[in-house]
């Protein structure tokens, strides 16, 4: 079974069809693309499947479980994380602290709990910060657990995005823009980087980006959105020399 | 690794146990100084209104610092724990219930009392964002005020009973008592409230708000403050978190309505009171001793309260230097230059240049 599956989903801010009967079907392990001229509607897209807008139309299935008409904190529960275009993190608070609010939800302990330190309390926290700081690891931040979010380098803080989207234990992470203002070292490293993710954590990836050298050199299948429809689907290789799909980049 | 989360813990371990310190040694000073005879009534007389006030100034300051949204209502709140704690003594006070016991009940209910209140008025006014949130929280409380004021219960072998006219509408038999008669509020209230009793209040509220904030729920308040949208989307239940902070929040200022309902012969709830001033009074501490510092918001609250009684024979002069204070405070809080000047002289760097020079 597909891990993501969607089809004909659409949406319409006043008068205008954002998104038209978008259809895509991503399998487990896979890393797809999701790419498209500004304007296209691709985040829009990437809205509706996390709760953001509700689609007017259409059929959004997770791993078979249907997401439509669920709120942004069931369908991170179900299992979609996600980062964003223009980074959100928790800005006064600790590195260590941003992913420990990602796994908040998978060491549950009460607020009295909490309130009155109860032995319950130390065992969760310390498995919390023994597990993000895994997760730290991974990124190679584990030096900088201390550190505000707010003070980290841009690279860094795209990390720390995806990072604390992966606490919350998501079958499908979904990728706003990874590369967005990075330099060609910085997004050699990230595509390394995103490739170790989804092996280490056997994850399904949809990404959004512009970076054609990422897309190429990452992303098995992709999927090209113009003004708000599919214009081509399929192999990376193949959509990419599309002569529709050059057209849309390149103009006529 | 671990070493490093190690010393990161130790820091707000030690800047709690800084706190927790600060407040005990005043307590034995001032109780030295009430037992040597150097302090003068009228600072006596100071001392539970001080408790009081630092108790709502750190309930406020998890409200205002750590939820990130501005209440104006806290007096309201305050207002409902010193009524229905009043309340319940005066009820209780025929029964021939041991006092302390009837003291710590009357803390209990008076501190559920503004918890319940903060959560029923959190549920619609928490939808709202910045500055409509202040100004519905504003007429909360002043709404709060006003409905106790047009109350009447009183007492008698047949039961209680209940108005919002006048005292004339029921007739209370010969065993009969006015417990809460209108505007004139509840009179004859025994003063239970100690300097000692606020101090332990106050070291309560600053372990509650102290291990909150370090906890997992404490980390959902204020990644929801930080970013809100982002906190949806890993799974944080909004609605869930800010009403929790918001009525644990009014639940301390109940507790500190508690104190000065037990302080006073006569509660009545007036503006000078319960009113927006009080409200804006606290918000005055809070600001001014640090947002998201509740040691700071102890501090505030003591100096700004000490201070217009020690200048009493200034006369006139007194509500100037009040204002030039509050305002040399907000400086030396928040002005550029003044932190660095801070950070230059700070305590905490003398001591690390002895400890580097001792390696």
């Amino acid at each position: 079974m597909a891990m993501l599956e969607v089809k004909n989903l659409g949406i319409s801010f006043g008068g205008l069809r954002a998104v038209d009967n978008f259809e895509i079907t991503i399998e487990k392990g896979q890393l797809y693309g999701l790419i498209g001229p500004n304007g296209a509607g691709k985040t829009t897209v990437f809205n509706m499947l996390t709760g953001v807008y509700k689609p007017d139309d259409g059929l959004i299935r997770l791993d078979g479980q249907d997401l439509i008409g669920k709120n942004t904190i069931e369908i991170n529960k179900a299992g979609v994380a996600r980062t964003f275009q223009n980074i959100r993190l928790f800005h006064v608070q600790t590195v260590l602290d941003n992913v420990k609010i990602g796994l908040a939800n998978h060491y549950k302990y009460s607020t009295l709990t909490g309130i009155l330190r109860l032995p319950k309390y130390r065992k969760m926290e310390k498995a919390m910060d023994e597990k993000a700081m895994e997760l730290l690891k991974v990124f190679e931040m584990e030096d900088k657990a201390g550190y505000l979010a707010s003070n980290l380098p841009y690279g860094d803080q795209r990390k720390l995005e995806i990072a604390r989207a992966l606490a919350t234990e998501p079958k499908l992470l979904l990728l706003d823009e990874p590369a967005a203002g990075m330099n060609p070292n910085e997004t050699q490293e990230l595509m390394d980087m995103i490739r170790f993710v989804r092996d280490e954590f056997d994850m399904t990836i949809l990404l959004i980006e512009h970076d054609m050298k990422l897309v190429s050199g990452i992303c098995e299948e992709l999927t090209v959105l113009n003004f708000g429809q599919v214009l081509a689907q399929g192999k990376t290789s193949d959509v990419l020399n599309d002569p529709e799909v050059i057209k849309a980049y390149l103009g006529e | 690794m671990k070493n490093f989360s190690l010393k990161n813990m130790k820091k707000t371990t030690k800047n709690h146990f800084i706190t927790y310190a600060m407040v005990i040694i005043v307590f034995a000073v001032v109780q030295f100084m009430v037992s040597g005879g150097m302090m003068s009534s009228l600072m006596q007389g100071l001392l539970v209104p001080l408790c009081t006030y630092s108790i709502v100034a750190v309930g406020l300051n998890l409200c205002v610092g750590y939820l990130g949204e501005l209440s104006l209502g806290h007096a309201g709140f305050m207002c409902v724990g010193a009524f229905s704690s009043a309340f319940f003594t005066r009820y209780m006070e025929d029964s021939g219930m041991n006092p302390n016991l009837r003291f710590l009940l009357a803390l209990i209910i008076g501190t559920l009392a503004a918890a319940i209140f903060g959560c029923l008025i959190g549920i619609p006014v928490l939808r709202l964002r910045g500055d409509y949130l202040a100004i519905v929280t504003l007429a909360f409380g002043e709404i709060i005020k006003n409905v106790i004021n047009v109350m009447y219960v009183g007492k008698d072998s047949s039961g209680l009973h209940i108005s919002i006219n006048d005292n004339a509408s029921f007739t209370l038999d010969d065993t009969g008592d006015m417990i809460i008669d209108g505007a004139m509020g509840i009179t004859g209230t025994p003063r239970q409230s100690t300097f000692l009793i606020g101090i332990l209040i106050l070291l309560v509220s600053l372990f509650v708000v102290f291990n909150l904030v370090n906890s997992r729920s404490g980390r959902a308040v204020m990644a929801i403050r930080d970013n809100r949208i982002a906190a949806e989307s890993v799974g944080i239940n909004i609605t869930k978190y800010k009403l929790m902070a918001f009525s644990i929040s009014a639940a301390i200022a109940g507790a500190g309505g508690v104190l000065y309902a037990h302080n006073l012969s006569t509660l009545t709830a007036l503006p000078a009171n319960f009113g927006y001033n009080m409200s804006i009074m606290i918000l005055v501490f809070v600001v001014l001793g640090g947002i998201g510092s509740f040691r700071g918001s102890i501090i505030a609250a003591v100096i700004l309260t000490m201070l217009p009684e020690v200048l009493r024979g200034l006369a006139d002069y007194r509500m100037l230097i009040y204002a030039i204070v509050l305002i040399a405070m907000m400086l030396f809080n928040w002005a550029p230059k003044a932190i660095e000047w801070r950070q230059r002289f700070s305590v905490k760097k003398l001591f690390h240049k002895q400890a580097k020079g001792v390696q």
